[in-house]
């Protein structure tokens, strides 16, 4: 069977999963990889919720959040904005590739935006391949 | 049956030595074990075979205390041996707990690093190409060491462990108060950290904490700091924050950062992970650019996020 990768998405409750919901309701076609997440902001995605994700096998992870300035919360989204740069550096140092994962703004209006972002991510990761981040992926106890 | 001795291990598997070192800094009191305990092996301090404990019974030992990695055959085999001739096995001190410095390894792979040890390596001899294998023969017949992991383990990826002492090394009042607890019996339930606080170093860190706003992060070198004030809140990188207590706050008070080697808190995963997020927490804008340009001080981010706990991590290893 061909690879389809499996992507991670925590979408923000106040702009972008209406984002997404609305790209739902005006019948936008996009890839089934996503697996959505509602969080309240995106600042409530911990760090450790990516790790995890690519511990349980995710092959992408994308974090949606309101545009800088419109957050409901006035500063959630920069505080997400502020933690991404080093996540994604270590990330980086683990071995996994900058396309796995996205952070990007999406309002509550922009359901083609939405479409495009993961139609755009599950393309590069398909093209990619696997994420072998998942410990059980490369251990084998009897060849140590 | 009365006045039995306490039956006690303790051994190294990819460690410094300075979890024993740690062992015998409780000074005197190291005595009173010896006087309470048969130490049946103990490789850095008392004569002592493989040999002696492949002929124990299993559950002899009362207690054994494994500080160091997992991080050749020989580590492995000796922790199984331990752990089915003792009742409790005690992961001693962070390498043991959590993969500790050797676990850094874990971001190369065994080729890497053979290649930078024995091929690529500028005190080497020049041209030499010998690296080590695992058999031999010679004169006296086949010769066998151990097998070079792929990668660091803690000892729990291995074997069951009891309990666990953090630190590097830990504290020498808290292994004191774990061998008490052992010789008294008065151990917490199984599975427990025992030896450290529940607590954040943050939270028994002497230093004035105020509001933490970061323009610029520094190693410890480049500025010269306000002793009395937190070391985070002057940019220097402390993990402190993201950090067990226990140790003393030795560090902070002896105006180094915290770097983190009595591992995560309590129902914290992976240290790293907060480490980052408190660390991004405190850059002082609202710019993309400008924060990246923040964060770009921050050097080395695996090392600082886990330096002592790799292999303990949710992804154990890079690719």
């Amino acid at each position: 069977m061909d690879f389809e990768p499996k992507i991670v998405g925590f979408l923000c409750n106040w702009c972008s999963y209406t984002g997404a919901d609305l790209a739902g309701t005006s019948r936008i076609k996009y890839e089934p990889n996503v697996r959505v997440i509602r969080v309240m902001c995106s600042a409530r995605v911990d760090p450790t919720f990516v790790l995890k994700a690519f511990e349980q096998g995710a092959d992408g992870v994308l974090i949606c959040g309101c545009h800088p300035g419109d957050c409901h919360y006035t500063e959630g989204n920069y505080k997400t904005m502020r933690r991404f740069p080093l996540l994604k550096r270590l990330l980086g140092d683990y071995g996994i590739e900058p396309e796995r994962v996205r952070l990007e703004w999406v309002s509550a209006s922009e359901g083609h935006r939405f479409a495009e972002i993961v139609n755009d991510m599950a393309a590069k990761i398909r093209a990619m391949g696997p994420c072998l981040a998942r410990p059980a992926l490369t251990e084998d106890p009897a060849q140590r | 049956m009365a006045e039995r001795k306490l039956q006690v291990a303790l051994y190294w598997g990819a460690a410094c030595g300075g979890c024993d070192v740690a062992v015998l800094d409780t000074n005197e009191f190291i005595l009173d074990v010896a006087a309470a305990a048969d130490i049946r092996l103990w490789p850095i301090a008392v004569d002592g075979k493989y040999q002696d404990v492949e002929a124990m019974d299993d559950a002899e030992l009362d207690v054994t205390l494994f500080n160091g990695a997992v991080r050749n055959s020989e580590n492995e085999h000796v922790a199984k041996l331990l752990r089915r001739k003792s009742k409790i096995m005690v992961a001693f001190g962070t390498c043991a707990h959590l993969g500790g410095i050797p676990g850094l390894a874990n971001q190369f792979s065994r080729e890497e690093i053979m290649e930078r040890a024995y091929l690529n390596n500028p005190s080497l001899e020049v041209g030499n190409r010998t690296l080590p294998q695992t058999q031999t023969d010679c004169a006296a017949g086949q010769l066998e060491i151990p097998r070079f992991y792929a990668r660091v383990y803690r000892l729990a990826d291995v074997v069951e462990v009891d309990y666990t002492v953090p630190g590097c090394p830990p504290h020498p009042s808290q292994v004191k108060a774990v061998l008490t607890a052992v010789v008294t019996g008065t151990l917490p339930p199984r599975g427990a950290v025992v030896g450290a606080s529940e607590r954040a170093v943050c939270d028994d860190c002497p230093r004035k904490k105020e509001e933490k706003r970061v323009a610029r992060f520094y190693r410890p070198w480049q500025i010269i700091q306000d002793p009395e004030r937190c070391l985070l809140e002057q940019g220097i990188l402390c993990a402190g924050s993201v950090t067990r207590s226990g140790c003393g706050v030795r560090c902070p008070n002896s105006n180094m950062p915290c770097r983190g080697c009595y591992g995560p808190l309590p129902n914290v995963r992976d240290q790293g992970a907060k480490f980052i997020s408190a660390v991004s927490s405190i850059v002082d804008s609202k710019d993309p650019e400008e924060i990246d340009r923040i964060l770009a001080g921050v050097p080395d981010i695996m090392g600082y996020a886990y330096r002592f706990g790799l292999p303990g991590s949710l992804l154990q290893r890079s690719l």
